[in-house]
Order: structure tokens, then C-alpha cells, then sequence
């Protein structure tokens, strides 16, 4: 175990200010954000310690999620450290901006607290909104607790400074943003020793000006000195190797944190009783945690039962999750998303990171707690216990997921 | 000193030989506007026809730095540009965002109108050539009644465009300017002067479109002092409150002697099929507005000038 050097800071924090205290000891320069429930009390926190001046930032209040992502994406490329936090419809907004930050590689990192999208109107949480901005370029990570979204917002901008990736961290809302947890809040001189300042290795400068994000043509094109420049495909092969590489720096850094703080993040996915298990549980985010309790109610049982918790969805760790689950001969998938007309999001990612490995374990995939439907450790473990016969005979799949609801 | 062709810095900034159409107001107002802030400048654009303007990666035309930046965004990307500066303490630079009428009248108001609302330090330029021109000339919400575009081809359009100086006014900016192209010297002065204030400031250039509007390439500057003289464009700046005509309006104003709105349209195969009604529509519309410029303008008065703001001088 990691040696721990600097001294204990216990506080009392919720999910939200949990995150505000991990942007401030980050020493962001530029924050802009829009009001959202469940995020809203993180603006306000951040506003505060900026008008107190706790903390030195522009803090611009701007008039929507749009605009505070474009105001991050402009003030990073004139070499700014910056912050922005939202929810579910406020990420969809921004939705056109998070393609945009991640296509002109800029490090900007986001606080997602995940809620569920309308229509209808609901304001609780599921991960929806995150997992519908899959495929915007932006590295993914989700907490399970309050402490792991201070630690991982930290991590964040040393992740994102040196891959030239965004970073979204993810918590879902009000199981973690409103729920109050001891959280070991760093000094701010470790943090420093740790994350020192950004520095771009090129900013916007009348000195030495550059135009970016101009229109880029599909095949490579000559600059004005004969040399063969990247066409638009090109510049897409490089951010997608970048994520792919990312995984490397995200635990080299969770190493270096490890180090620095006692609190170790090597792994892109944490294990509970996984060595012995024949059935594996895997979730993401907060779930995780409540599956940890029907785990506790399974081995109770005697079922051989483990858990896989998801950190990191982008890049998804798919060799290291296959040899995870290599002894598995069931997993079950609890989803709080679902890509309609298919399953869910995490359940497709599990069964394509197994597709070639001697894995023959059968899947099943549950829809749990859309729009704050709460999750009972109990329903969890009944639905666990509804699949055990796949272990034996059937189907190594079902064609679509089954739901934890009414219908 | 008073701008002239002469004193102009020779210093170029936007370069000859860029990807705009022959006849282009945008490129002519586009280089006077670097002039005036001597490259000190970091530029945002959205999507549009200077988007054309400043080429294909991995050649630019111009020798500013540059940001492209999502068609809706121009007012919080200069934001950004504003906030990142300061906190990283870099000074002594000018934030100019360039939207067309496009970004600026329809996708772009709310980004626009909030960072005015927040007063953020930058100059906002929006060029007018009245419609979506860089997708093919489309109608926009600047597009003049009667004009037929790419989404009015058979009726025309059938409304007057929304007059954004006056909308951005409301937000109480130290410093608006309308301008044209075709007074390449007046928008120099103007950009000269917004450049030494602090706090948003909003220009509106008018910016004459040879292929959208169909008149010759060669054309452009009459057509775009016809269109002041007609008093389609009225020239003005709104200094901290205070209205002044500026240039040829001004000279207009004293002299009372505005051309006939149907001279203008009929220069330009976008009017082909307008209706009497319409121009009897857009005179009275021009002559409405020029009547409230007359009165606003702090520059005519006293009252020794009232003689010339009678409104019975203007054609009907």
C-alpha cells in the first residue's frame, strides 16, 4: 500500500461540493457554468470561493450550457485551466460543444451530475445523459463515493494536460451530489506538488498566430512550404489513439496520486471478491456500491458471487475486463442507461470486450433505476438470483435486457 | 489624425488571394477592420462566408491568430477569449468576434445578447450581406422584404429584417457603430474608436453580396453607397447614450435629400419580382426609421437645424 506523507483533512462534504473543493484545489482559472438541478449547488459553491476570493478564477455566469462549454474551449486555447459543471439537459445542450472540445484537443474538464433526460420533466438521477455523450471524444469516469470525485477531478486535469483529452467526471445525482460523506480533502500544497500549472504547448498569440479548427478537407493537403499536412481523417485517427493510449496515463496518474495521497486508482474498474466468483455483477458509478450490499446478501447464500465496479468507460478497458472475468460463467449487468432498441450501454461493452477471449459465461442485462427509480439491494439481488439457471443450460445471451419496473 | 487612403498602415493582415467571391465587401471591410487594431488582435468566427475567407488547413490567409468556433458560440467564445487572457494576465491584446448576419441576427443572438448583458471586453463586428450567403444565399433574419432567396424563391420575403443595432443597444453598450463597406475609412474610425473602449461594443457593417444579390462583381461600392444614399443604411454610432449620424448620413440628414428606395432595388436581380406594394412597404419603412434617426441624433441639433427635419422633405 502507498505511503501516505501529508495529514488527514476528515470533512463532512456532499458529491457537490466534494467536486467544487477538487476544481479549487486544481487552482482552475476559468469556470463557467448554468444552473442545473441536480449540479446547481456546485456553481453556487464555485461562485462563492471565486467572489470570497478564496479562489483566484473568472467565474463567468453565462446564459446557457452552450455557451459555458464554448467559453472553456475558447479560454483553453489561450492557455487557461478551466471548469465547467452540468446535468443531463445541460449536457445535451452542450452536446455540439463536447464534440468541439475533444476535436481541437483541449483539456477541459466537466463535472457530469448525472440526471435523467426528458421528455417527460425529471430532475433524479440515472446516467443517461453521460453515457448519450459516449462518442464525443471525451474520457469518462465515474465515481462510486464522494471522496473518488474530488481525487478524480484532481486526476482529471493531469490526465486530460497530458493526453490533450477532455475529461467528464461523472457522479450520479443526489445518491452522491446531495448525500453528505467524510471525504479527506488534500492540502493544498500536495495538490500542488502533484498537479503543477498548465502549461499548452501552443496558445492563440499575435506573435506567433494560428488559426484553428479552419476547414480541413478529407485527404491530406501541402502547407504553404510543401510539406504534407493531416487531412480531416487523419486528425480523427489521432484523438481516437489518443483515448486508446489514454488508459496508460490515467493509471500512471492514479499511481502518482496513489503516492502523494494514500488513495490508490491503478485500475480503470475496482474488484470485490472477483477471484473465487463464478458470477461476476458489474455496474458503474454509485450502483456499483449498491451492488456491493446484494453482493454481501449472495455470498451470504453461498453463492459464489463477485463484483466488477466501472471507473473508466472512456476508453473502456476491454483486454483488462476480459481477463477479469475470465473465470466468469455468469455476469450480470446492471445498466441506470438504456440505447434504446438495444440494451444497455455497459452490457454492450462487456460483451464486445469478451468477444474472442475463451470466455463461454452467459450475460444478462438489467435496467435499473431510470429517473430515480430507487435501487434496493434487495431487487438486486432477486434479479441475480432469476438469472442463476442461465449458469447451467440456455442461452449465453438474451436478444434485449430485462427491467427492474412495473411493466 | 484622420484616417485617409494615404496614412493607412501598410501593414496587411488579411491577405490578398483568400477563397472569397470576386467582388467580396466582406474582404475590403474584413482588411480595414485589422488595420485599425494593428494585428493586436485574437479573432473568433463562426461558421460563414469569413470562415471561406480564412481558407483551408493547413493555409490561411490571414496573419492574425484565430479561432474558429460553432456557428451559435461567437459571443461566448469571445468571452473565453476575454477570461482566458485575464486569468492567464495577458493584456494589451483586442478580442474581436466576426459573426455575419446569420450568427449574429438569428443563431448567435442568445450567446451575443448574454455576454452584452455580462459587458464582456470585446468588439463584436457583425458584416450583413443579408442572408445565410456561405450556404448559397439563404433567407436570414436580416434578409430585406421583398428579396428573393434560396428559402423565399416564388413569394419573396415576406417580412422586414429586425434591426440588431437597435436590439443590442437595449443592452446599454458603451459604444455602437453602424458602418459599410463602401466607406472603408469610416469603419476604420470607427473600429480605431471601439478599440480604445472598454466593455462590449457591437459594430454592424453592411456588407454587399455581388453573387447573392445578383448585380455585377463590379458593383459593390455603389451599390453600397446607394444604399446609404436611398437611406436603406443609415450611418451612426451610440457613444455611452449619445446618437450621432456620422459620414454620409450625416451629410444626408443636413441636405435632406434621400434617393428613392426603388432606385436601390433596381440594381439587384433579388428584386426582380418585387410587388408595388412592397415598395411602397419598404420606402415607408426606410422613411419611418430615417425620421426617428433625424430626431435622435444629437449632432442636428440645435434647433437651427429643425428647418431640415421637416418630414414633408422626404419622397414618398
Amino acid at each position: 500500500m502507498a505511503k501516505k506523507n501529508n495529514e488527514s483533512n476528515i470533512r463532512l462534504l456532499d458529491g457537490n461540493q466534494a467536486a467544487a473543493e477538487g476544481a479549487k484545489l486544481s487552482r482552475v482559472q476559468v469556470i463557467a457554468a448554468y444552473p442545473i438541478t441536480p449540479q446547481t449547488p456546485l456553481t453556487e459553491e464555485l461562485s462563492e470561493f471565486v467572489e470570497k476570493g478564496e479562489l483566484k478564477a473568472e467565474y463567468i455566469a453565462v446564459e446557457s450550457e452552450h455557451s459555458a462549454m464554448t467559453v472553456c474551449t475558447s479560454a483553453s486555447l489561450v492557455g487557461a485551466r478551466t471548469f465547467t459543471a452540468t446535468s443531463a439537459h445541460g449536457l445535451a445542450y452542450m452536446h455540439e460543444m463536447l464534440h468541439w472540445a475533444a476535436g481541437a484537443r483541449l483539456p477541459v474538464v466537466l463535472a457530469c451530475v448525472n440526471r435523467a433526460l426528458g421528455a417527460p420533466w425529471n430532475i433524479l438521477n440515472d446516467q443517461q445523459d453521460s453515457i448519450s455523450q459516449r462518442d464525443t471524444g471525451w474520457i469518462q469516469i465515474y465515481a462510486r463515493n464522494n471522496q473518488e470525485i474530488l481525487d478524480s477531478i484532481i486526476q482529471a486535469y493531469k490526465i486530460a494536460e497530458t493526453v490533450y483529452v477532455p475529461v467528464m467526471v461523472c457522479f450520479d445525482g443526489y445518491v452522491l451530489s446531495h448525500t453528505e460523506m467524510p471525504v479527506d480533502v488534500p492540502s493544498q500544497e500536495d495538490v500542488d506538488r502533484f498537479l503543477p500549472p498548465y502549461k499548452p504547448h501552443t496558445i492563440l498569440d499575435p506573435a506567433n498566430p494560428k488559426n484553428y479548427n479552419l476547414v480541413t478537407l478529407a485527404d491530406p493537403r501541402m502547407n504553404a512550404d510543401g510539406v504534407l499536412c493531416h487531412g480531416y481523417m487523419e486528425l480523427r485517427y489521432l484523438l481516437q489513439e489518443a483515448l486508446q493510449n489514454s488508459s496508460e496515463t490515467i493509471v500512471s496518474v492514479g499511481q502518482e496520486f496513489g503516492e502523494l495521497f494514500g488513495r490508490n486508482y491503478t485500475n480503470l474498474f475496482w474488484e470485490d471478491n472477483i477471484d473465487d466468483a463464478d458470477i461476476v455483477i458489474v455496474a458503474m458509478g454509485s450502483l456499483a456500491m449498491e451492488a456491493k450490499i446484494a453482493l454481501g446478501t449472495l455470498r451470504d447464500e453461498g453463492h459464489k458471487v463477485g463484483l466488477l465496479g466501472l471507473r473508466v468507460f472512456r476508453p473502456f478497458p476491454k483486454a483488462a475486463l476480459a481477463k477479469a472475468l475470465e473465470k466468469a460463467r455468469l455476469i450480470v449487468v446492471f445498466d441506470k442507461n438504456i440505447s434504446y432498441g438495444s440494451e444497455g450501454a455497459t452490457c454492450s461493452e462487456i460483451k464486445s470486450a469478451l468477444y474472442g477471449s475463451q470466455s463461454k459465461a452467459a450475460i444478462r442485462n438489467f435496467i435499473v433505476g431510470l429517473g430515480g427509480r430507487d435501487v434496493k439491494a434487495r431487487e438486486l439481488a432477486d434479479a441475480v438470483r432469476s438469472v442463476l439457471p442461465a449458469m447451467k443450460s440456455g442461452a449465453l445471451t438474451t436478444e434485449y435486457p430485462e427491467w427492474i419496473c412495473y411493466i | 489624425m484622420k484616417a485617409n487612403a494615404v496614412n493607412l498602415t501598410e501593414t496587411e493582415y488579411a491577405l490578398p488571394g483568400n477563397r472569397t467571391c470576386p467582388g467580396c465587401a466582406l474582404a475590403l471591410a474584413y482588411r480595414h477592420i485589422l488595420k485599425a487594431l494593428d494585428g493586436q488582435v485574437i479573432v473568433t468566427v463562426p461558421a460563414s462566408c469569413l470562415t471561406v475567407l480564412h481558407g483551408m488547413y493547413p493555409i490561411t490567409s490571414v496573419t492574425v491568430p484565430c479561432v474558429n468556433t460553432p456557428f451559435a458560440s461567437t459571443g461566448a467564445s469571445a468571452t473565453g477569449l476575454v477570461a482566458g487572457l485575464s486569468a492567464t494576465h495577458r493584456k494589451g491584446l483586442t478580442v474581436l468576434a466576426m459573426a455575419g448576419d446569420g450568427g449574429t441576427h438569428d443563431i448567435g443572438i442568445q450567446s451575443l445578447s448574454g455576454a452584452a448583458e455580462r459587458q464582456e471586453d470585446f468588439i463584436y463586428i457583425c458584416y450583413d450581406n443579408e442572408g445565410y450567403m456561405n450556404t448559397g444565399n439563404q433567407r436570414s433574419g436580416s434578409t430585406p422584404l421583398g428579396a428573393i432567396t434560396g428559402t423565399t424563391p416564388v413569394l419573396g420575403k415576406r417580412q422586414n429584417p429586425k434591426d440588431i443595432a437597435a436590439i443590442m443597444e437595449a443592452h446599454r453598450l458603451p459604444y455602437i457603430a453602424t458602418a459599410n463597406a463602401s466607406y472603408p475609412l469610416d469603419l476604420y474610425e470607427k473600429v480605431r474608436k471601439a478599440k480604445g473602449i472598454k466593455g462590449t461594443r457591437f459594430i454592424h457593417v453592411f456588407t454587399p453580396c455581388a453573387p447573392g444579390w445578383q448585380f455585377p462583381y463590379s458593383d459593390t461600392i455603389k451599390i453600397g453607397q446607394l444604399a446609404v444614399e436611398t437611406g436603406l443604411v443609415v450611418l451612426y454610432e451610440v457613444e455611452n447614450g449619445v446618437f450621432r449620424l456620422t459620414a454620409a448620413s450625416e451629410s444626408l440628414a443636413r441636405k435632406g435629400n434621400l434617393k428613392l428606395v426603388k432606385e436601390y432595388l433596381a440594381t439587384q436581380g433579388r428584386f426582380k419580382d418585387i410587388t408595388e406594394e412592397q415598395i411602397y412597404q419598404l420606402q415607408d419603412w426606410v422613411n419611418t426609421r430615417w425620421q426617428c434617426y433625424l430626431e435622435r441624433a444629437a449632432n442636428l441639433q440645435p434647433s437651427t437645424d429643425n428647418a431640415k427635419l421637416d418630414p414633408d422633405i422626404f419622397q414618398k
